[in-house]
């Protein structure tokens, strides 16, 4: 079974690629699932089955996403070998710019929309930075000039990555993702893998419940910010 | 450069200046003042001051500054072929039948319209060429370069895309003036000879981007000047403002119309201003005087490319009195504008 990691920020169109680029492969015969990650709440896994998508959705509620996904990731493949699938994908939301939930050697994409601020590339960390493939959306209603910017700033903070422009409506570029996705490689577990960077930490107090605001309330893992003049920032 | 973590910063910044961003995403702009550190000596200061971060971070930030400096290079180098010319080779309709026009061929300099209902495989086709095809997508079409097979780099690299795309759906979306603008994209683009002076270089750009803005004036009908926010350009202002853009700072040797709406620019201006920058241009259109611009019309029909048709000599000596046509509609158009009655429509 193929195993593939999709992520990125809300709204950009992560199921809309999914359900494009898969298509010519459903066509085939393949048979696919999807796993939805997500904080608080996601109508996608109806979207996921009006297509004929077996599906599943994971609410991390309280938790952290990233946490939940990895706590959870090994049944889910596990899940997936059970229903003898062909392509299982995860889908997670991004929901804070140091989300990672990818894993060394599960081919990892990137969904981000060309919507979103000229310097956003720089703003997201390891799920930009660490992705195999960075699918770039929204293409159709911005200026050829914005997209190739919008490109360039992704490239820049992710050299590797290969670079691939998706319609989610008109699905202009999925048959070509669909050629990248058939190269995933097979898992039969993901038991003892890597994550391909660390999760962003956190165990202080407001991890527990905490929610008075004040040094004597904050304990455990605590960083605090940094106001002095800028100019002396990092300043050896 | 062969020994990285032993270069001192100042060195790396005077051979590399793009790598400034990078040091300063990763939080360690603070060392560009100490240019006789090396890059090693930054790291571990920078790994010693932060706890929370992994001693992995080391070869990760190393491999990263690598590659970036590695891609630039690629980016910035011109050593990629001239295209010359397109060709497509057929493959096959929905049905599956072979394509009846089995082989099309476009030169530099040349406008192909691309014509049929909604659904008749214009976008797959345009898919097509973008992706390069080799047979792999759903028409089965191969696409030629030059007459050769081209190099993958055509399909994957940001730095060599086949293809610049506009459609009248497009907006603009970043909250810039014309000028900075400009300038982002002219940056994005690295305009910087090897070796030139900064000044030379910054007096180079700014004649690139007077050059666009004059010349996307020459196409909107109302002029704008260079502080003017992109966002509140007029539609036609915004399309001579593409126009201009792709055909003089985008690299893409293949331009894709979707249509270009005939208020507010001059079209067959915008067309000339695309050739003469050596651009192949592929148009879907089915505005009469548009589609009598193009050297050869392609006609799609059931996913597949049809019939080439060269417009003929009386379809030609229409072009006049189509123009006129459409000169008594526009001028219907500003009589509207201006608060009249469209009673009479006789002679304007």
């Amino acid at each position: 079974m193929r195993f593939i990691t999709v992520s990125g920020p809300p709204s950009t169109g992560k199921t809309a690629v999914i359900i494009k680029a898969t298509q010519h492969l459903r066509q085939r015969g393949w048979r696919m699932g999807v796993v939805k990650f997500d904080c608080l709440a996601t109508d996608d896994d109806a979207v996921y089955e009006s297509h004929g998508i077996l599906v599943r959705k994971g609410l991390s509620g309280a938790l952290c996403p990233d946490h939940y996904f990895v706590s959870n990731v090994e049944q889910v493949v596990q899940w997936g070998l059970e229903h003898e699938l062909d392509l299982l994908v995860s889908e997670s939301a991004g929901l804070c710019n140091r989300c990672s939930p990818y894993i060394k050697d599960v081919l990892a994409v990137c969904v981000i929309d060309n919507l979103a601020g000229v310097n956003t590339p720089r703003k997201i960390g390891p799920m930009l930075k660490t992705a195999d493939i960075v699918v770039v959306t929204k293409g159709d209603i911005v200026s050829q000039a914005e997209r190739e910017i919008f490109a360039r700033g992704v490239s820049a903070v992710n050299p590797r990555a290969l670079v691939l422009h998706v319609n989610g409506i008109t699905g202009q570029g999925s048959h070509e993702l669909a050629s990248l996705l058939q190269e995933a490689v097979a898992v039969d577990s993901v038991k003892g893998r890597r994550l391909r960077f660390s999760m962003p930490a956190a165990l202080c107090s407001y991890c527990l419940g905490e929610t008075r605001i004040g040094e004597d309330y904050q304990q455990g893992n605590v960083r605090k910010i940094n106001l002095t003049d800028p100019g002396q920032e990092g300043k050896p | 450069m062969t020994d990285l973590p032993g270069t001192p910063i100042g060195a790396l910044l005077q051979r590399y200046p793009f790598v400034t961003r990078l040091l300063m995403d990763e939080e360690l702009g603070g060392f560009i003042d100490e240019p006789d550190w090396t890059v090693e000596r930054c790291v571990e200061h920078h790994l010693a001051s932060r706890p929370d971060l992994l001693p992995a971070w080391r070869d990760a930030f190393l491999e990263r500054l690598e590659r970036s400096i590695q891609e630039m290079m690629e980016f910035v180098s011109d050593d990629t072929e001239r295209v010359e010319r397109v060709t497509i080779r057929g493959g096959r309709s929905k049905d599956g039948a072979p394509e009846p026009v089995q082989e099309l061929t476009i030169s530099v300099g040349e406008v192909i319209c691309i014509v049929g209902p909604t659904g008749s495989g214009k976008s797959r086709l345009l898919a097509d060429i973008e992706w390069v095809a080799q047979g792999d997508t759903p028409t089965g079409r191969t696409v030629l370069i030059n007459g050769q097979t081209p190099r993958r780099e055509w399909r994957f690299s940001t730095a060599h895309k086949l293809v610049a795309q506009l459609s009248q759906n497009m907006n603009f979306v970043m909250d810039l003036t014309v000028e900075q603008f400009l300038t982002l994209h002219a940056d994005s683009r690295q305009l910087r000879p090897q070796g030139a002076d900064p000044e030379s270089a910054r007096d180079e750009k700014t004649r690139t981007i007077h050059a666009i803005w004059n010349a996307a004036n020459a196409l909107a009908g109302e002029p704008f000047a260079l502080d003017t926010p992109i966002t509140s350009l007029s539609g036609g202002q915004s399309r001579a403002l593409m126009i201009a853009d792709i055909a003089m700072l985008s690299r893409s040797p293949i331009v894709l119309i979707d249509e270009i709406e005939n208020a507010g620019i001059d079209r067959g201006r915008a067309l000339e201003l695309l050739l003469r920058q050596e651009k192949i241009v592929l148009m879907a259109t089915h505005d009469p005087i548009l589609a009598l611009h193009g050297q050869r019309r392609v006609v799609l029909k059931n996913g597949a490319m049809q019939q080439v048709i060269v417009p003929t000599p009386r379809e030609l000596a229409n072009v006049n009195t189509l123009r006129a046509m459409d000169a008594k509609l526009m001028a219907l158009r500003e009589r509207l504008r201006r608060g009249e009655l469209l009673e009479e429509l006789g002679e304007t």
